[in-house]
C-alpha cells in the first residue's frame, strides 16, 4: 500500500543566505500509512505548521524528497487528494453552511445536483443537518469548525491536514470535537495529520505522536500511542492515557534540553 | 537587509513616476498627432507654460480659495468637536444630529450653496466659509462622537472605581481616546474643505476664487490657463492633505489612524 | 442529539435564539430610519422659520464682519411660499407649465445623466481595481495616483466641460452635451470606487487565500468566490461617495455646459429671476435635493441587496 505521506530528509529554509535566514525544518523524515492518525506537537517555532504546509504544497521544500499519496505534493494538490482545516474555521460569511461545504466542489466543476447531495451527506456526517441554510455567524465556534471539517472532507479526500483546528475552542467543546473527529474519520477511513499544542489532545486522537523541537525545526521523537482503536469517555481517565501523556511530555522536555534522541520506554525515534 | 529594503522602496517610488511621465508623454503626443483642439484638451507643454508665466494669477486665486477652505475648516473642527463633547454628555442631542447629518450628506453641495449665497450680501466670503464649516462640522462631529463612544470600557470602569466625576472621566479617558478619531476626521475634512470652497465659489459671489477663475478662463478661451488653474486647485488640495497628515503624525504619533468614511 | 445539547452550553451557540434576536433588530432598523427623515425635515423647517422670525431683515455684523444672514422675504422666503410656488406657472402667461412640472422634468433629466455617470464610473472603477489586484505592477504604478485623487478637488475639472459641450468626436461618436456631463461625473465617481474596491479585493485573510490555493483554484475563481464578496463592505461606502460626486458633477457640468434640460441649469435660470420671484429658486433647489436623496436611496438599495446575508455591523 502506498504510504499516505512519505518524507525523506525534507528541509525548509526561509530567507536563505541573508541575515534573516530561518532553518524552519531540517532533515525531516517521516512515513505516514493510510488510515493513520498522526499528530505533530512541539513548542513555537518547531516547524510543525511549516511541515503541514509542505505536505499541502502551500510551501516548497528546499531539500529532500516529499511524496503525498505516491505523487509529488504539487500533483496531490492539483488532484485534490487532501482536505485542509485551520484554527480559524475560515467559513465565507456571505455563504450559508451548505454553500460553504460546496466550495471545493464548485471549484472542481461538480454539477449542482451532485454538490447538493454531497453537502447533505457531509452535514449528516457532522450532525448539522438542521443548519444547512444558516449563516456562519449564527453558529457557535464549535459548530463552525464542524462545518469546516465537513468542507475539508467534502471531496472525500484520502488525507486530512489540520492545523490546530480546535485551538480557539473552550476545553469542553474541544473534547467533544475530538470525539466527533475520531468517529468521522473512523467512518471515512481518512488519514489525518494533526498539528496541535495540546499533549492530551495529541495522545487522545493519535496512533502516533511526532514530537518536534525548534532551532532548527526537526523531529526529535515519535511516540507510539498504542491505546488501541477504541476511544471513548473512559479513555481520558485511564491510567495508560496519563502514562502516554507523561511520555510525550518528557519527550518534549528532552527535546527542549537539546537531547536529540530520547530513549524512553516505548518511544520510537527517528 | 537594509539594501534590499531600500531597493524595494526605490522601485516602488520609481514605477508610478515612470507611469505618470509616460502618460504625460502620451498625452502630448496624442494631442499633437490627432490635432486635438485646445478647447477639448490642451497640450501638457502649453499648460506648463501657463503654470510658469501666470504664477502670480494662480497664486492669488489659490490664496483666496485656500483661505476660504481654511477658515471654514478650522471653525468647523472647533464647532464639531465642541458639539460632539456636548452630545456625548446629553444623548438626545446625538439622536437629533445624526439624521440631520445623514440628510445633509445626501443633499448636493450645490444646493446648500445656492441657498447660502442668497442669504448673504454680494462681495462677502461668508457664504463660502459657512458652507465649508457645515460640511466639516458633520465630518468632525460624526468621527469625534464615535471616538468618544468607543472609549475603552475597562478604562472607564477603572475611573468609576475611583469615584471620578464625569468631567474627570471625560478629560482623562474619553478625550485622549477620541484624539486619533479627531485627526482622522481632519485628514478627511482637509480635501473636502478645498473641494467645498471651490464649489461654493463656483456658484456666485466675488470673482476671485479658483472656482470663479477656471470658468472665467474657459469662457475667454484661455484654455491652458484654465487647466493651469485646475493644477493650482490640485496643489492646494495636496497641501491641505499633507498638512493634515503632518498634524496627525505630530499629535498622535502612536497611531496612524485608518481613514473611515 | 447529545451534540446539540452539548453545543447549547457554549457561548454563541444559541443558533436558534440568534435568529430571533437578529430578526427583531432587522425589523426595528428601517422603521427608525423612516421616522428620521420627516423628523429631520421638521427640524429644518423649525430652524428656518425660527431664524427668520428672530433674525435681522437686512443681515447684521459682528465686530464689523457681516456674518449674520439676511432674513427678509427676498433672501429667505417663507417655506410655505416656496411650496405654494410649485403650483403656479413657471413664467407668467397662458398655457405655461407649472413650476412643479418644470422641476420634475428637470430633476428626471439630471437623474438619468447622474445614473449613467455613476454606473459608468462604478464599472470602470471595479474593472481597474480588479486589474490592479491581479497585476502587481499595475497596482504599483496606478495606486499612488488613485490615493492622490482623493485629496485633490477633481471637481475643479467640471468647468472644463463648458468648452466640450457637444463638440467632442471620439471613437467616431459625436458627443452630445449630456454625455460631457456624464463623462465628468463618471470620472469623479470612478476614483473612490477604484480605491475602495482595491482595498476590498486585497482584504481576504491569508488563511482564506491559502484555502483556495489548497483547492488549486485559478485566480479568476479566487476572485469571484473570495475577493469580490470580501470587497462588499468596502464597496458600499465607496458607492455612497461616488453617488454624491456623480450628482455634484452632473449639476456643476450642466451649469457650465448650459444643459437646458437639467436641474442645474434650472436653478441658475430661476436664480436670475431671483429679485422678482425669490421663491422660485427654492423650488428648483427642492428638485436638486430630491435628486440627491434619490441617488442616496439607490445606493442604500444596492447596499441592502449586496449585504443581504451578512452579519449586521454597527452603523455610525
Amino acid at each position: 500500500m502506498t504510504a499516505s505521506v512519505s518524507a525523506e530528509g525534507v528541509g525548509k529554509i526561509f530567507n536563505a543566505r541573508t541575515k534573516k535566514q530561518v532553518d524552519a525544518l531540517v532533515d525531516v523524515s517521516l512515513t505516514i500509512e493510510p488510515g493513520e492518525f498522526v499528530s505533530l506537537i512541539g513548542p513555537s517555532g518547531c516547524g510543525k505548521s511549516t511541515l503541514l504546509r509542505l505536505f499541502a504544497d502551500l510551501l516548497e521544500p528546499t531539500s529532500g524528497k516529499l511524496l503525498v499519496n505516491g505523487k509529488s505534493a504539487r500533483q496531490a494538490r492539483l488532484d485534490q487528494d487532501y482536505g485542509m482545516a485551520f484554527q480559524q474555521a475560515g467559513l465565507f460569511e456571505w455563504r450559508n453552511v451548505s454553500r460553504n461545504i460546496e466550495l471545493p466542489l464548485e471549484i472542481h466543476g461538480w454539477d449542482a445536483a451532485k454538490r447538493h447531495d454531497r453537502a447533505k451527506e457531509m452535514l449528516e456526517l457532522v450532525k448539522l443537518s438542521e443548519f444547512a441554510n444558516h449563516m456562519p455567524w449564527q453558529l457557535s465556534g464549535g459548530m463552525q469548525q464542524r462545518v469546516a471539517i465537513a468542507r475539508a472532507l467534502a471531496a472525500h479526500p484520502a488525507l486530512l491536514l489540520m492545523d490546530e483546528p480546535f485551538g480557539a475552542l473552550d476545553e469542553m467543546t474541544r473534547e467533544h470535537m475530538q470525539a466527533e473527529l475520531l468517529s468521522i474519520c473512523a467512518k471515512t477511513g481518512t488519514t489525518v495529520v494533526f498539528v496541535t499544542h495540546s499533549i492530551p489532545e495529541a495522545v487522545y486522537l493519535s496512533d502516533r505522536v511526532v514530537v518536534m523541537s525548534p532551532r532548527p525545526g526537526r523531529i526529535t521523537a515519535i511516540v507510539d500511542v498504542g491505546l488501541g482503536d477504541e476511544r471513548n469517555v473512559d479513555t481520558r481517565e485511564a491510567s495508560e492515557f496519563y502514562g502516554k501523556i507523561t511520555e510525550v511530555r518528557e519527550a518534549l522536555r528532552g527535546a527542549e534540553h537539546g537531547v536529540g534522541v530520547a530513549k524512553v520506554a516505548g518511544i520510537e525515534d527517528r | 537587509m537594509n539594501i534590499a529594503a531600500a531597493r524595494r522602496n526605490a522601485i516602488n517610488v520609481v514605477i508610478p513616476i515612470v507611469f505618470g511621465a509616460a502618460i504625460v508623454a502620451l498625452w502630448q503626443f496624442f494631442v499633437d498627432w490627432r490635432d486635438i483642439k485646445p478647447y477639448i484638451l490642451p497640450t501638457p507643454s502649453s499648460i506648463g507654460h501657463e503654470l510658469v508665466h501666470s504664477i502670480h494669477l494662480l497664486r492669488a486665486a489659490s490664496i483666496v480659495t485656500a483661505e476660504n477652505a481654511l477658515v471654514g475648516m478650522v471653525l468647523g473642527i472647533i464647532v464639531g468637536t465642541l458639539l460632539a463633547l456636548v452630545a456625548n454628555r446629553f444623548r438626545f442631542l446625538s439622536e437629533l444630529v445624526t439624521p440631520l447629518s445623514a440628510a445633509i450628506s445626501a443633499v448636493p453641495i450645490v444646493v446648500i450653496v445656492s441657498i447660502l449665497n442668497n442669504m448673504f450680501p454680494l462681495g462677502s466670503q461668508v457664504a463660502r466659509r459657512l458652507m465649508v464649516l457645515i460640511i466639516v462640522f458633520f465630518v468632525v462631529f460624526v468621527n469625534v462622537s464615535r471616538g468618544l463612544r468607543q472609549s475603552d470600557a475597562t478604562q472607564v470602569e477603572l475611573m468609576r472605581s475611583y469615584a471620578a466625576s464625569e468631567q474627570q472621566v471625560m478629560r482623562k479617558v474619553r478625550l485622549p481616546n477620541a484624539m486619533p478619531f479627531l485627526f482622522t476626521a481632519i485628514k478627511i475634512a482637509a480635501p473636502i474643505s478645498v473641494t467645498t470652497a471651490f464649489v461654493s465659489e463656483y456658484f456666485g459671489g466675488t470673482q476671485d476664487g479658483l472656482g470663479q477663475k477656471i470658468p472665467a478662463a474657459m469662457s475667454s478661451s484661455k484654455f491652458p490657463l484654465g487647466w493651469a488653474y485646475v493644477g493650482a486647485a490640485c496643489a492646494v488640495g495636496l497641501v491641505f492633505f499633507a498638512v493634515a497628515n503632518i498634524l496627525e503624525f505630530v499629535a498622535v504619533p502612536w497611531q496612524r489612524a485608518r481613514s473611515s468614511r | 442529539m447529545t451534540d446539540t445539547l452539548l453545543d447549547a452550553g457554549t457561548p454563541g451557540s444559541e443558533g436558534v435564539h440568534d435568529d430571533v434576536v437578529l430578526d427583531r433588530a432587522r425589523r426595528q432598523l428601517p422603521v427608525r430610519k423612516a421616522l428620521m427623515v420627516p423628523l429631520a425635515l421638521a427640524l429644518f423647517v423649525v430652524v428656518w422659520e425660527g431664524y427668520k422670525a428672530i433674525g435681522p431683515a437686512d443681515g447684521g455684523s459682528i465686530f464689523g464682519w457681516k456674518i449674520i444672514p439676511r432674513t427678509n422675504d427676498r433672501a429667505m422666503p417663507h417655506i410655505i411660499d416656496m411650496l405654494r410656488r410649485f403650483d403656479r406657472p413657471e413664467v407668467r402667461g397662458a398655457n405655461q407649465r407649472t413650476v412643479l412640472a418644470a422641476v420634475i422634468a428637470a430633476t428626471w433629466y439630471s437623474f438619468r445623466v447622474s445614473l449613467f455617470g455613476f454606473a459608468l464610473g462604478v464599472v470602470t472603477g471595479l474593472v481597474l481595481a480588479a486589474v490592479m489586484a491581479r497585476f502587481n505592477i499595475a497596482r504599483k504604478a496606478i495606486l499612488p495616483y488613485l490615493v492622490l485623487s482623493q485629496t485633490v478637488p477633481l471637481i475643479a475639472l467640471a468647468p472644463i466641460t463648458v468648452s466640450w459641450g457637444g463638440k467632442i468626436h471620439l471613437f467616431g461618436l459625436d458627443f452630445e452635451k449630456w454625455m460631457s456631463a456624464a463623462v465628468l461625473s463618471a470620472f469623479l465617481a470612478f476614483f473612490p470606487v477604484a480605491v475602495g474596491a482595491l482595498r476590498g479585493f486585497s482584504s481576504p485573510k491569508e488563511s482564506s487565500l491559502e484555502l483556495l490555493d489548497s483547492y488549486a483554484a485559478t485566480w479568476s475563481q479566487g476572485f469571484w468566490k473570495l475577493r469580490f464578496p470580501s470587497a462588499v463592505p468596502y464597496l458600499v461606502p465607496a458607492f455612497k461617495l461616488a453617488a454624491s460626486l456623480a450628482v455634484v458633477g452632473v449639476v456643476v457640468s450642466e451649469i457650465s455646459i448650459g444643459l437646458r434640460f437639467g436641474i442645474g441649469r434650472l436653478i441658475i435660470s430661476y436664480y436670475q429671476d431671483g429679485t422678482s420671484d425669490p421663491a422660485k429658486v427654492y423650488t428648483a433647489v427642492f428638485g436638486a435635493v430630491v435628486l440627491g436623496l434619490v441617488m442616496a436611496g439607490l445606493v442604500a438599495l444596492i447596499d441592502r441587496a449586496l449585504t443581504r446575508n451578512r452579519p449586521m455591523e454597527a452603523s455610525t
